[in-house]
């Protein structure tokens, strides 16, 4: 028999398992619109309405200003209280993130310029870190507000200050999803990528049906690319449904090149269909292929990819590591396809260490298959 | 009966334990993610490479760059001279920021009129732009007002954080991590546990034995609670430990609360199981809960910055109770009322499903 006609049946055999087995589709398809969904609209960093609770002690023209400005804020909901123990109360049963307390020596102090500054008291809730310093954020910049209207009306003399200018590029709106479903899209390539041959391999080692076609006339080689071609396809399928909901469902624009995107993706979706048939050939045991397609590829791909958090900010040992985590470098180039457009002086070292793991994990699959069989 | 069931526990974790390679993967995840989320998720920024555009020789800009190269949040990547070398050290994301100080800054500061810095941000990454923002503004605060020594400002605002006085972003994460570990390990153990002896028709056999479908559904689901709560458990003595979290509330309300949760787990397991002919699909299963249930539940992002939908769809996530259990635990003295609010919901999740599990059993019976 010809390698072609070999390739021919084994390609045939792959395609007719993928169309009558629902996981296979299920994983490709489904998972990508439910995760993307999901992550696009669950993990949302941008806080409106944050509830603060409001003491003030002794009211007075000032103070009744402040809670005019903290009101109009469109990022606080103020609950007024009247005692710091309601408002400790709320804290700790989480209905509040925190308490601004205006004591009487504040409203006595602000009321006569000698005795500037009177102080203000902020108490967050710090469980969440990060939802406590924006909230700071937020009531401090409500005060902001009011200080500059309380300067205008008492004719203080112009702060012959500082002013920052700020620019946000590439998301002026600062629109957390615009940051997020690129990367979720990372995500969700590589899972989808692992999982597919992982599991879907593992249970023809499991069953024995892997050990059977080995010993058919088809060379390693060959089975290793008819398996990865059918899947290849149906990840790039998955690909293609993700960057488009990306672009109609969440509406983040698509700045660069439709080429760099596919390069990307492909050279991405090789290295984890690979890593999945690594896996599944060391394994050989489902539920043991399960979780090792969950720690070494959802994993780092969610935690050490940039995905959410800033590689930037990890420790230097860490940062250094996540150069072995591919989806560091797809993360990379989609949030700058969709955000910035084609930057090749980005783009290009990306796709090479994409290459670099796509060619190890095919290398290795072939080393450890191989062994397998003596 | 309770003979029955014991044997059968007996024979699941004997299972679970005698194969090495499962017995690793039931070991070596909890302690890796506990090591990498720990370490990795932060959302706070520190050493952001910042790009210096001084166009300014007089001192006082020297001062202001001085100020922001000294600063924690930022480090100094790059010095810039004109607008392309900043888009392209922007573009290339070779720089988080760009400050620019423009030629006449000295001169507007000194003679009063109000001088202007520029802080171009790379907002690829929305949140790191909003923190980078806020330090930056600091920063130039506090110049100006060290610059100008005037009357001081009308008011100012302190800040103290409660719970967690430094903002620790572990102190944050790893008592989120208690209830996604275990939350993970348990539906995998209890649901493929089912799959498995459907798959290899060992079911059919233990349905001829004495065993009745309820017998077998404790019998499947206490062995899974318990690994679940030893796992919950080697994370919170990590945290201890390891990392030097407090542990302020009760010990006993946590462990109830685990108890609690992982009676939603193993449902949550079990009935995926029960409906899953293969082992394939109850693993699918698995994944295609797990990753809402952990996103919606507050894991990573605040429930109440979501829309109305998943807020209300995040209410039937046990994670999301066991996550204000857990962080309350850690961190506060949490009152049994509040704890109760998160408990019994919990609690309901495990029985209904649990209950949908034996119907689906009890028909396989039949």
């Amino acid at each position: 028999m010809s390698t072609f006609s070999r390739m021919h049946g084994l390609v045939k055999k792959e395609i007719l398992q993928v169309v009558r087995d629902p996981s296979a589709l299920l994983i490709a398809f489904l998972l990508p619109v439910v995760l993307l969904v999901i992550n696009g609209f669950g993990v949302s960093l941008d806080a409106r309405h944050m509830r603060v609770a409001v003491y003030v002690e002794a009211p007075a023209e000032q103070t009744r200003e402040i809670m005019q400005a903290l009101d109009a804020s469109p990022y606080l909901s103020v609950v007024r209280i009247f005692s710091t123990t309601d408002g400790e109360r709320l804290i700790g049963t989480g209905d509040v993130r925190g308490m601004l307390v205006l004591r009487e020596d504040f409203s006595q102090r602000l009321a006569r310029p000698a005795r500037w500054p009177a102080q203000a008291q902020l108490i967050a809730n710090g469980t969440d870190p990060n939802t406590a310093r924006i909230l700071e954020g937020y009531v401090g910049g409500a005060l902001q507000t009011w200080l500059g209207n309380f300067a205008i009306e008492h004719r203080t003399p112009p702060e012959g200050g500082v002013a920052l200018e700020h620019r946000y590029w590439f998301n002026q709106e600062l629109q957390s999803a615009d940051f997020i479903v690129p990367g979720v899209i990372a995500f969700v390539m590589s899972m989808t990528g692992t999982l597919l041959t992982a599991l879907i391999v593992a249970r023809e080692w499991e069953r024995g049906t892997m050990e059977a076609m080995l010993a058919s006339p088809a060379g390693m080689a060959e089975i290793i690319a008819a398996k990865l071609g059918c899947y290849f396809v149906l990840g790039m399928l998955s690909m293609g449904i993700s960057v488009l909901m990306a672009v109609t469902v969440f509406a983040v624009p698509f700045r660069g090149s439709l080429l760099a995107l596919g390069a990307a993706g492909a050279l991405f979706l090789v290295f984890a269909l690979a890593l999945g048939l690594f896996i599944s050939t060391l394994a050989r045991n489902q539920f043991v292929a399960a979780q090792v397609a969950f720690i070494v590829t959802m994993m780092p791909a969610m935690m050490l990819s940039g995905m959410i958090f800033d590689i930037a900010s990890m420790p230097r040992w860490l940062q250094i590591g996540t150069f072995l985590v591919p989806a560091r470098y797809l993360v990379s180039i989609l949030q700058t396809l969709f955000l910035a457009g084609t930057v090749w002086r980005l783009i290009l070292p990306n796709l090479a260490g994409l290459a670099v793991a796509a060619l190890l994990a095919i290398g290795a699959t072939l080393a450890v298959t191989r062994r397998r069989l003596d | 009966m309770w003979q029955r069931i014991f044997a059968l526990i007996l024979k699941e974790l004997t299972a679970l334990w005698k194969d090495p390679k499962t017995r690793a993967v039931l070991l070596v995840p909890p302690l890796v993610q506990v090591g990498l989320f720990a370490y990795a998720a932060t959302y706070d920024v520190s050493h952001a490479p910042l790009g210096i555009w001084n166009e300014d020789a007089a001192a006082p800009a020297t001062e202001l760059v001085r100020r922001f190269a000294g600063s924690p949040a930022f480090a100094v990547a790059a010095s810039i001279d004109n607008p392309a070398e900043a888009t392209a050290a922007l573009d290339a994301k070779q720089v988080a920021a760009v400050v620019h100080v423009p030629q006449t800054f000295s001169a507007d500061l000194l003679a009063g009129r109000g001088a202007t810095v520029q802080l171009l941000l790379d907002a690829r990454r929305s949140n790191t732009a909003l923190l980078l923002d806020g330090y930056a503004s600091a920063i130039v605060l506090q110049y100006a007002q060290d610059a100008a020594p005037r009357t001081p400002a009308p008011l100012v605002l302190l800040t103290r954080d409660w719970f967690n006085p430094t903002l620790d972003p572990q102190w944050f994460i790893l008592p989120g991590l208690v209830a996604v570990l275990s939350l993970v390990i348990s539906m995998l153990v209890s649901s493929l546990s089912l799959a498995r002896e459907r798959e290899l028709g060992t079911f059919e056999q233990m349905l001829v034995t004495p065993l009745r479908p309820l017998e077998i559904l404790i019998g499947k689901a206490l062995p899974a609670m318990l690994v679940g709560v030893i796992e919950a458990n080697v994370v919170v003595v990590a945290a201890l430990l390891w990392f030097g979290l407090p542990f302020v509330g009760s010990l006993w309300l946590l462990e109830a609360a685990l108890l609690v949760f992982m009676l939603a787990g193993v449902g949550v397991g079990l009935a995926i199981s029960a409906f899953a002919r293969t082992q394939q699909q109850a693993i699918l299963g698995v994944f295609v809960y797990a990753s809402p249930a952990i996103v919606l539940s507050g894991f990573a992002s605040p429930v109440e910055n979501m829309p109305a939908a998943m807020d209300w769809l995040s209410r039937i996530d046990p994670v999301r109770y066991m996550l204000v259990l857990a962080r309350g635990c850690f961190l506060q003295q949490m009152p049994l009322a509040v704890a109760w609010q998160q408990i019994w919901p919990m609690g309901l999740i495990g029985v209904v499903l649990l209950g949908i599990a034996t119907w689906a059993v009890r028909r396989a019976v039949v």
